[in-house]
């Protein structure tokens, strides 16, 4: 499982090239038939509202999912990550509307481990707020 | 209703095959918007060292949280689930999951727990190919929130 990126080429500080992921009503719609996670508080502005939502708001594992392509596009082969948790910390809110909302991602290495694995820690942000805490992937380098 | 802690450490029954498709990789490539060749076309995925196309990381969620289902929804535990959110996910690989693929699932309580009047569920799913190879293994925090608790964060 080569990666295209060299182990001895990154260091502790290494930034990942950030990426943007706009999400709008159709793109919950479609991860909520391809996952299928049919949750209304994903596509029922009422239903969320009822439990306390502000509007509809993104599946978590839709978000942890476009934060890792940073790591992923990054890698070559997705195959190279061994490890990828988060935690979630803030919904991300998806008005009714052709421009939806952006989660923004950036990363960078944060450990050099054995093995010519690195820990890299993820940043997602969605309006100014984190939406990912504790968001590590391990990755193994060519 | 506090959750009852003996349920620590309890397995379910492995789930019965899932067979993992091609196309079903593709569709769920094409939700997240991810264009990676190496989970739509076999050769790109050879050329990598795979024997098919792979699935992209977080796709052994939509197992493995079907398969804890019948932790969620065991009536001895008594979980709300309208209540529940999605606290924590995690993932560590031995390979990735790739087309014709069949994995079974084994769920285990790995903690039950209750914390500013909310009930915290660990579950961890282990996924195992029709060799009995270790695949992936997926840790799930789910969080019942409770009746006066207030929400922040966390997603369903």
């Amino acid at each position: 499982m080569a990666a295209g990126i060299a182990y001895d080429d990154v260091e502790v500080g290494t930034e990942l090239p950030p990426q943007s992921f706009p999400v709008t009503r159709a793109t919950l719609v479609r991860y909520a038939g391809a996952s299928g996670d049919f949750n209304p508080i994903h596509w029922n502005e009422k239903f969320a509202r009822e439990v306390g939502l502000p509007d509809v708001i993104a599946h978590g594992m839709f978000t942890m999912a476009s934060a890792i392509r940073v790591v992923t596009d990054w890698a070559g082969d997705p195959a190279a990550v061994v490890e990828y948790g988060v935690r979630f910390t803030k919904p991300v809110v998806v008005p009714n509307d052709e421009k939806g909302t952006v989660v923004e991602v950036s990363a960078k290495v944060a450990a050099k481990l054995d093995d010519h694995q690195v820990r890299v820690d993820l940043v997602a942000t969605c309006a100014g707020q984190k939406v990912l805490g504790m968001s590590r992937a391990v990755v193994r380098l060519a | 209703m506090a959750l009852d802690q003996s349920f620590v450490g309890r397995s379910y029954p492995p789930t019965d095959a899932y067979e993992v498709g091609r196309e079903k990789i593709r569709e769920f490539a094409e939700a997240i918007g991810d264009a990676n060749p190496a989970y739509t076309d076999p050769e790109a995925a050879r050329a990598l060292g795979h024997p098919d196309v792979i699935a992209p990381p977080t796709f052994p969620f939509a197992i493995t949280f079907k398969a804890a289902g019948v932790v969620v929804q065991d009536p001895e535990l008594g979980l709300d689930y309208s209540r529940v959110v999605h606290g924590d996910q995690k993932f560590a690989y031995t390979r990735p999951v790739r087309a014709g693929d069949r994995l079974t699932v084994t769920s285990t309580i790995e903690a039950v727990k209750s914390m500013a009047g909310n009930e915290i569920l660990d579950v961890r799913g282990e996924v195992h190919d029709e060799t009995g190879a270790h695949v992936v293994t997926a840790w799930t925090k789910l969080v019942a929130r409770g009746a006066d608790a207030q929400r922040d964060g966390g997603e369903a």
